[in-house]
């Protein structure tokens, strides 16, 4: 679909009038935009309840899988978090005496990927075990502390991702007199094995919302087009373009898409608003910093535009479908 | 200006609508075409609109062959084509000014212009006044009238007409014909289907008669030679 304006004034011959100079053309060219555009607005503000439908259905398509995102970006802030807490536990082989133990946390110590090493000692973990285990009397049946001394290392922050713990965990795993280190990151993995599917998930719901809202304006674009039927077969009679006659529509679609991504803004900030108190509840409760961020200002503008090209696309396939076929063929009538 | 060489359309294998049809028309020439119902007339004139396309012989408007152009160039040649309609397809959601006004807006004129030569169409027809009224208000002829201002408000060099007159009374259709006689004279080609045989004897122009798709009278006596017709 070829739009250049200036090239429509080139037809065959017989040519009948002068030709306008180019800043005319172009000039009238976007006047004509802005009146299509002003009139397409127009219209639906004229039938507000089946517009304002409209612009609701695509509101909840696209809020849904919109919260659903900014829930998931809060959860993986979350998980980062809790990365950032991980701890590696190294025990020290039993026969291993606590001199030897501190020259081992040294060198453990010494290494750029970690932030610093704390030594438990054998006798001060079974004292901290009997404490808090509750099993003293079975402990008094021990000949000999069966609990090794025990290094407790936090890794440098640039160290804290999966990767990068494992590697440390290798690392001190081939020191000699290392018995076995321990890093509890299978929790966390599941963690962001579950925000990795919920995020697919989500994508693919978006994906499918935003098919759905494609379907839907093009449906209701598909009765603006019937119902203008005649104005469009005039437009074609007198020599009206595809692009010309298509125009119209593709703003109406366009307008639908920004009422429905300002209804979707409304509905998540309402949500929002609704769910900050439990949500702060329950954080708290976890002792967790977990908040749900709602969209910023260059969020919400994406989600507008995302929306109203979603609308243009809408009338771009009911126009493809409906328009393009319609020839004026049928009101030349008989004889 | 308009030509027909050995025009043949078939819609199917048991429907043929015309039959190798020659015929000429000459700029500022105004002739009719009539015949039975169904002989062909509609066809011929969507043929000239290229809403049909030719199954054999080739169409020739302004020069130009229709049968092998490009779906988007259509509407530049329709731009040089006025119509006029029976029942006139006016737009009842607008005035009759805008109604004059589309073939302008679709042309992309600057609304000076267009103004202008609204104004001027109306004008012409006589219905100056009324541009802006509801075309619904109007009465039949005026309603004609105004299909005929949009029909030539860009100054189209090829004028159709099917049926224009069917709907009205005998002195409004000779209005009509007037109006049309007078484009002829300052060049425009037109050529008006109708069956309405007291016309057409009382304008005394020629005259292209179509019976089952053959042309058999008014026809290729023209091809190469100049207007006859009057």
């Amino acid at each position: 679909m070829a739009a250049d304006p200036r090239k429509k004034s080139q037809p065959a011959r017989g040519a009948n009038k002068a030709r306008s100079p180019w800043r005319e053309q172009a000039e009238s060219y976007f006047t004509h935009h802005r009146k299509v555009a002003e009139d397409s607005a127009r219209r639906l503000w004229r039938n507000p309840v089946a517009s304002l439908m409209t612009w609701t259905v695509m509101g909840v398509a696209l809020a849904l899988p919109v919260a659903l995102l900014l829930l998931l970006t809060s959860l993986q802030g979350v998980s980062a978090g809790w990365e950032s807490g991980a701890r590696v536990t190294a025990y020290i082989e039993l026969d291993v005496p606590l001199e030897r133990a501190r020259v081992l946390g040294n060198d453990i110590a010494g290494d750029g990927r970690v932030a610093g090493v704390e030594l438990v000692d054998r006798d001060q973990a079974l004292a901290e075990f009997r404490a808090s285990s509750g099993l003293e009397d079975a402990l008094d049946y021990l000949e000999d502390n069966p609990l090794p001394h025990t290094l407790l290392i936090t890794p440098e922050e640039g160290a804290r991702s999966t990767e990068g713990v494992e590697g440390l965990v290798r690392f001190i795993e081939g020191m000699e007199g290392v018995e076995r280190v321990q890093v509890d990151l299978g929790w966390l993995q599941r963690l962001n094995a579950m925000t990795d599917l919920l995020a697919r998930a989500v994508w693919a719901l978006a994906i499918l919302l935003a098919a759905a809202v494609v379907l839907v304006i093009g449906n209701t674009v598909r009765l603006s087009i019937e119902s203008r039927r005649d104005e469009i077969l005039v437009a074609k009679l007198v020599g009206g373009t595809d692009s010309f006659v298509r125009r119209p529509f593709l703003y109406t679609g366009a307008w639908f898409g920004l009422g429905g991504g300002i209804v979707a803004l409304i509905l998540l900030q309402l949500s929002l608003w609704w769910l900050s108190g439990p949500i702060e509840r329950l954080a708290g409760l976890y002792r967790s910093d977990f908040s749900l961020d709602g969209l910023q200002f260059d969020g919400a503008l994406a989600l507008i535009i995302v929306a109203m090209l979603l609308g243009w696309l809408g009338a771009w396939v009911a126009v493809k479908r409906h328009l393009d076929d319609m020839e004026p063929g049928d009101i030349a009538g008989g004889g | 200006m308009i030509e027909f060489r050995q025009v043949t359309k078939r819609y199917d294998s048991d429907h043929t609508a015309l039959r190798q049809v020659n015929f000429g028309l000459e700029r500022g020439e105004l002739a009719f075409l009539t015949g039975h119902s169904g002989a062909g007339k509609s066809t011929l004139l969507k043929l000239i609109m290229v809403m049909e396309r030719p199954s054999a012989g080739a169409v020739v408007v302004g020069g130009q062959v229709l049968n092998r152009l490009p779906r988007r160039q259509i509407p530049y040649i329709r731009r040089h084509i006025g119509v006029v309609f029976q029942n006139h397809q006016l737009l009842f959601d607008r005035t009759v000014f805008d109604n004059v006004a589309m073939p302008l807006e679709v042309m992309g004129a600057s609304p000076r212009d267009t103004g202008r030569r609204v104004r001027a169409a109306l004008d012409k027809v006589g219905l100056l006044q009324k541009e802006k009224m509801n075309p619904m208000q109007l009465s039949g002829g005026e309603q004609q009238r105004v299909g005929i201002a949009r029909a030539v408000v860009n100054k189209p060099p090829v004028l159709l007409a099917d049926e224009p007159t069917g709907n009205l009374d005998p002195a409004l259709s000779a209005d009509i014909m007037n109006l049309f006689g007078q484009f002829s004279q300052v060049g425009v080609t037109v050529l008006i289907a109708t069956h309405d045989i007291a016309l057409i004897n009382e304008m005394g122009r020629r005259t292209l008669k179509l019976d089952h798709g053959r042309l058999v009278t008014g026809g290729a006596s023209v091809i190469g030679g100049g207007a006859n017709g009057r």
